[in-house]
């Protein structure tokens, strides 16, 4: 196993302001396992994975389907809890919390972004962004006037009325990213969020992804494509289970074709 | 999530299945409808029961002839021949608080007038028996003491059969047959309608007891004295229950019936009727009060089976709100406030209906609706239970729904 490499987010990290009051990394995993009961045998999707991420670090995550990815990325996004190991998030311990704080921590330190987009139909772009204000209990005014600047920021300012079938497919993930940036996260989690974009659109998002590193906020990423990897500061790489290679992007990309 | 945010967000839930939340809500307002209109309409009936029988008088006791038993056989009732005008007098002169005793004879007849024919009821009164049984003279004079003395050939007809033998024409002056005996029509009786039976109260004829005796064959053969019952009317406060009981010693006293011989009369107070009447309405509002609640159980399982089929479509939606912060708490209210809010809109609609059915029977039927506010009340409240009762299951499947797995719900 290769030694976490932290040249990828170090430069950008002293920029962002959170920065200042944390002196530990934004992400601490140590041993982290996580095991699955499928019939009668059980199956483990993280044997072990220790990474550290800095704060204003941008990640791709690469690896086969099964390789253990999906498992890792819902960790870091509160929405699974290990069964071993340790996972710190902003130097606090989400490794062991319930469900209730795990819900407050997602609301407030990570937004999500999907391949699908996953914005709910019936609400406007603008209510679709307010979605995590109402849950963080943000009063009414002041989450118009949030999604609205959030809409502004991706490019979709004039747009805030439309609901998501009347928006393409890259307008419907800006919308997303401005849903999952409203809260003012720390760490930006994306699941393939171009994977059913056009290459076009895919150069637009992930343009919009790095602006939005380089202004300090902490990125991990899911992908298969390496043009996507390639923004990436650092490529962790999965298989079976384990963290399998951790590099910047050129390395990775090399080191993926032999497996 | 404040409750505010709660609600506003099951209402826009509701609103995106405009067809199928009205569908849903058709159940609850049947239901809630048909409690509405039942037990409005169940409160008019026994209204209307428990006026008719006030009409009636509940200061009122009657006293009939009874039966005779002859070894093992009972003949039917009036059969005694056992009440007789003596017994009227000793009521009065002997219970204390009696205001006025009304003997009367009856015998179902032909009545003739001019080429028209009915056959009727006819009383043989006192002046009193209109007063006790509230009757009234809509035209020409009552029966007086001085027609009884006498036995005047006078008689007061029901409106019924001033309708059938004068067609609505003033019968005053006029002369009708009874038997071989030409009467007087000296007046008409205020119309009282159908009583709580069913029976048309207006098809009689009134005249004097002592005419009904003497001109009609064969009724007073055996006594002379005899009369059919006695309408005893008691003063103001008294006590029902004494009266009967001393109306009961004194009548067996004078009939010489032997201890632990059966009574030759019968006697029934007015509010014991009331009382039965309003016992069977009361029953009858029970029933249908149960129909009703049946429906709103029916109403529920059907708000329980879309809040499922709602939760299974929107499990990507409930698995996005949790990546999103929302609590498993969030969750729950927020499916159990889309319920609640069905079958409480439902409810409403289903009063408004309900009222609106009740005033259309009533109107049908002939009796006020009475709206009951405390069944309003309830019937809403009832409906906001069962819809935080069927919701329960629903939201709850929809708050343990993994994240995860939600989120990858196709």
């Amino acid at each position: 196993m290769l030694r976490p490499n932290r040249r990828g987010g170090a430069v950008a990290a002293s920029a962002f302001p959170s920065d200042l009051g944390g002196g530990e990394p934004l992400i601490v995993v140590r041993d982290l396992r996580r095991t699955y009961a499928v019939g009668p045998d059980r199956v483990a999707a993280l044997a072990g994975v220790s990474v550290t991420v800095e704060r204003g670090a941008f990640i791709a995550v690469m690896g086969p389907s099964g390789s253990g990815k999906s498992t890792f990325m819902n960790v870091l996004g509160c929405l699974d809890r290990p069964d071993g190991g340790e996972y710190r998030l902003d130097g606090e311990d989400v490794g062991h919390a319930d469900p209730d704080s795990l819900a407050a921590v997602r609301n407030r330190k990570i937004g999500f972004v999907f391949q699908s987009f996953h914005l709910l139909p019936r609400l406007t772009a603008r209510a679709n962004v307010e979605l995590p204000m109402v849950y963080g209990g943000i009063p009414r005014a002041e989450r118009v006037r949030r999604a609205a600047a959030a809409l502004e920021a991706v490019g979709l300012g004039d747009r805030w009325h439309h609901r998501p079938a009347q928006l393409s497919g890259g307008q419907q993930q800006r919308v997303a990213i401005a849903r999952a940036l409203v809260n003012r996260p720390l760490l930006l989690l994306a699941d393939e969020p171009t994977g059913a974009l056009d290459s076009r659109t895919t150069r637009e998002i992930m343009e919009l992804l790095r602006d939005l590193n380089r202004g300090g906020l902490t990125i991990v990423l899911v992908t298969h494509e390496a043009e996507v990897a390639a923004y990436a500061g650092r490529v962790l790489t999965f298989r079976d289970g384990r963290l399998a290679g951790d590099a910047p992007p050129a390395d990775a990309a090399g080191a993926a074709v032999p497996g | 999530m404040s409750p505010a945010e709660s609600v506003r967000t099951a209402l826009e839930a509701l609103r995106a299945n405009p067809l199928r939340s009205a569908l849903t809500m058709l159940g609850m307002v049947i239901g809630v409808a048909a409690v509405i209109a039942m037990v409005a309409v169940g409160a008019g009936a026994r209204d209307q029961v428990l006026r008719q029988i006030a009409s009636l008088g509940t200061n009122l006791i009657m006293v009939g002839q009874g039966s005779v038993q002859r070894g093992a056989v009972r003949l039917g009732a009036g059969t005694a021949a056992s009440l007789t005008e003596d017994d009227a007098a000793a009521i009065v002169r002997e219970i204390p608080g009696v205001a006025a005793v009304a003997p009367s004879v009856r015998w179902g007849l032909q009545v003739v007038a001019g080429n028209q024919n009915w056959n009727t009821t006819l009383f043989g009164i006192t002046p009193d028996y209109l007063e006790a049984r509230d009757w009234t003279v809509t035209a020409g004079r009552p029966i007086s003491d001085d027609d009884v003395v006498r036995g005047g050939k006078v008689v007061l007809l029901g409106e019924t059969v001033v309708r059938t033998l004068f067609g609505g024409g003033d019968p005053v002056g006029e002369t009708v047959r009874m038997f071989t005996t030409p009467l007087t029509v000296i007046g008409v009786l205020g119309g009282k309608g159908q009583n709580a039976g069913g029976q048309d109260q207006d098809d009689v004829v009134f005249v004097p007891l002592s005419t009904a005796k003497r001109n009609i064959p064969g009724m007073a053969k055996t006594n002379p004295r005899f009369v059919h019952s006695l309408v005893v009317k008691m003063g103001d406060g008294a006590d029902m229950a004494a009266a009967q009981a001393q109306i009961r010693d004194l009548l067996r006293q004078r009939h010489r019936l032997a201890e632990g011989a059966d009574d030759d009369f019968w006697m029934r107070d007015l509010s014991e009727i009331a009382a039965t009447r309003d016992a069977s309405s009361r029953a009858l509002s029970f029933l249908l009060a149960a129909v009703a609640a049946v429906s709103l159980l029916v109403g529920g399982i059907g708000i329980m089976n879309i809040m499922l089929v709602s939760v299974t479509e929107r499990t990507r939606e409930i698995g996005l709100r949790l990546a999103l912060g929302a609590r498993r708490r969030d969750i729950l209210v927020q499916f159990l406030i889309e319920s609640a809010t069905l079958s409480v809109i439902g409810a409403c609609a289903g009063v408004a209906l309900g009222i609106g059915v009740a005033v259309a029977v009533a109107g049908m039927a002939g009796w006020p609706a009475l709206i009951v506010p405390e069944a309003v009340l309830l019937a809403v409240g009832v409906s906001g239970a069962v819809g935080v009762f069927f919701g329960l299951y629903p939201a709850r499947r929809a708050a343990r729904l993994d994240p995860i797995e939600a989120l990858r719900h196709e």
